[in-house]
């Protein structure tokens, strides 16, 4: 019999996880991260849209924790550890983190967001010890990720370069 | 600190009018320009989680021709003027006579490229200016940075200073179309998108309590 497949999307501070033989996505990454964490062997996934490397830039006294790299990493390993995955056994893939446009301005931290993302989300994977086996960030190009929790493969779309798989 | 949900209509309709007011200015460089004749929407001003934002220009991944500028000084912000591709084409062709002007090809020539974002300069200081001239606020844009690539990742730019603060973002949109040209969701729009701290200077400038 066949059971339909629904691709389960992330909005952007958002997150979720998945189970074959649905598939997860999040469009239009640009200087925002998709990170995704998964046990192979259980097949279980979690995708999470990071915008912000870290929850000490929030200026507001509740916060979205998907937003944030420090706050989602964490949040996403108890999502996938309460669907079924073992702590000992994830491991993650990481897409994004462009820098989409190269300012000479004042605010150049905010401009070099994309790189930031990245490094603070390795270094929140790195607490964990989940190692990143797979990556597709940096460049200038904005990105869409598809990651299929069967074969963990995580289709990459950009708007030059078509469809890559890592 | 005021919240965008503090927001009421006196409030929206003040940046309607700076949306009227810098749309309309560009509208007229545009079609001096291009001398033709341009439409311009009245103002939308939203309120809108950053999902739903997507959702206004089409979707995330919808692949536009974009020039995007920071707004520094005293009422920080961003903006973009966006166009779909056929429209950001039809302008350089009209602008330059290349008429195989196209930015699928690989390598798009650099004199449409440069077309286009003297034009995004243009209507972009044109905007600014008539925003700066109605509030009185002085306002420092960056140099303006055009790129062709999927709306979301661009507009995420906008919306860094405004997701510290919340999920929602307050967005100015004006859409403007060539005369006799199909209008589709995408045609031509400016949007400004000002930081959470610029509400306050903004509103104040144009003598309207926001506390």
């Amino acid at each position: 019999m066949n059971e339909l497949v629904h691709v389960i999307k992330v909005g952007i501070a958002d997150m979720n996880v998945v189970q074959p033989p649905h598939l997860i996505r999040t469009s239009g990454l640009g200087s925002c991260v998709g990170v995704v964490i998964f046990d192979q062997m259980k097949e279980v996934a979690g995708l999470a849209h990071v915008m912000l490397p870290d929850s000490s830039l929030a200026r507001s006294e509740t916060i979205n924790i998907a937003k944030y790299a420090d706050t989602a990493v964490e949040a996403l390993v108890e999502l996938i550890i309460k669907a079924g995955g073992r702590k000992n056994w994830l491991k993650a893939k990481l897409a994004g983190g462009a820098q989409m446009f190269s300012f000479q301005s004042a605010n150049t931290d905010m401009m070099r967001i994309g790189p930031r993302n990245v490094e603070a989300v390795k270094r929140e994977l790195e607490r964990f010890r989940i190692p990143v086996v797979a990556e597709d960030v940096g460049g200038s190009s904005g990105r869409t990720i598809e990651f299929n929790p069967k074969t963990c493969i995580l289709s990459i779309r950009t708007v030059n370069q078509g469809v890559k798989e890592i | 600190m005021a919240t965008i949900r503090d927001l009421n209509a006196d409030h929206i309709d003040i940046l309607k009018e700076i949306g009227n007011i810098g749309a309309g200015n560009a509208a007229t460089a545009l079609s001096q320009l291009l001398n033709k004749k341009i439409e311009m929407n009245v103002p939308n001003v939203q309120i809108v989680s950053f999902d739903e934002m997507m959702d206004l220009v089409g979707g995330a991944e919808q692949v536009v021709a974009a020039v995007f500028l920071r707004i520094e000084g005293e009422a920080p912000g961003s903006m973009f003027f966006v166009l779909s591709l056929p429209q950001a084409e039809r302008f350089v062709k009209q602008m330059t006579g290349d008429a195989l002007f196209s930015l699928a090809s690989p390598h798009p020539s650099e004199l449409g490229i440069s077309a286009l974002q003297e034009l995004g300069n243009i209507l972009a200081g044109s905007y600014l200016s008539a925003l700066a001239d109605f509030t009185k606020l002085t306002l420092y844009p960056s140099v303006p940075a055009l790129t062709v690539d999927m709306i979301g990742a661009i507009l995420q730019y906008g919306l860094l200073e405004l997701s510290r603060v919340g999920d929602y973002a307050i967005v100015i949109d004006t859409a403007v179309h060539e005369e006799q040209q199909p209008e589709d969701s995408i045609n031509g729009h400016f949007f400004l998108l000002p930081d959470p701290d610029s509400f306050v200077p903004i509103f104040r400038s144009l003598g309207v309590s926001y506390e």
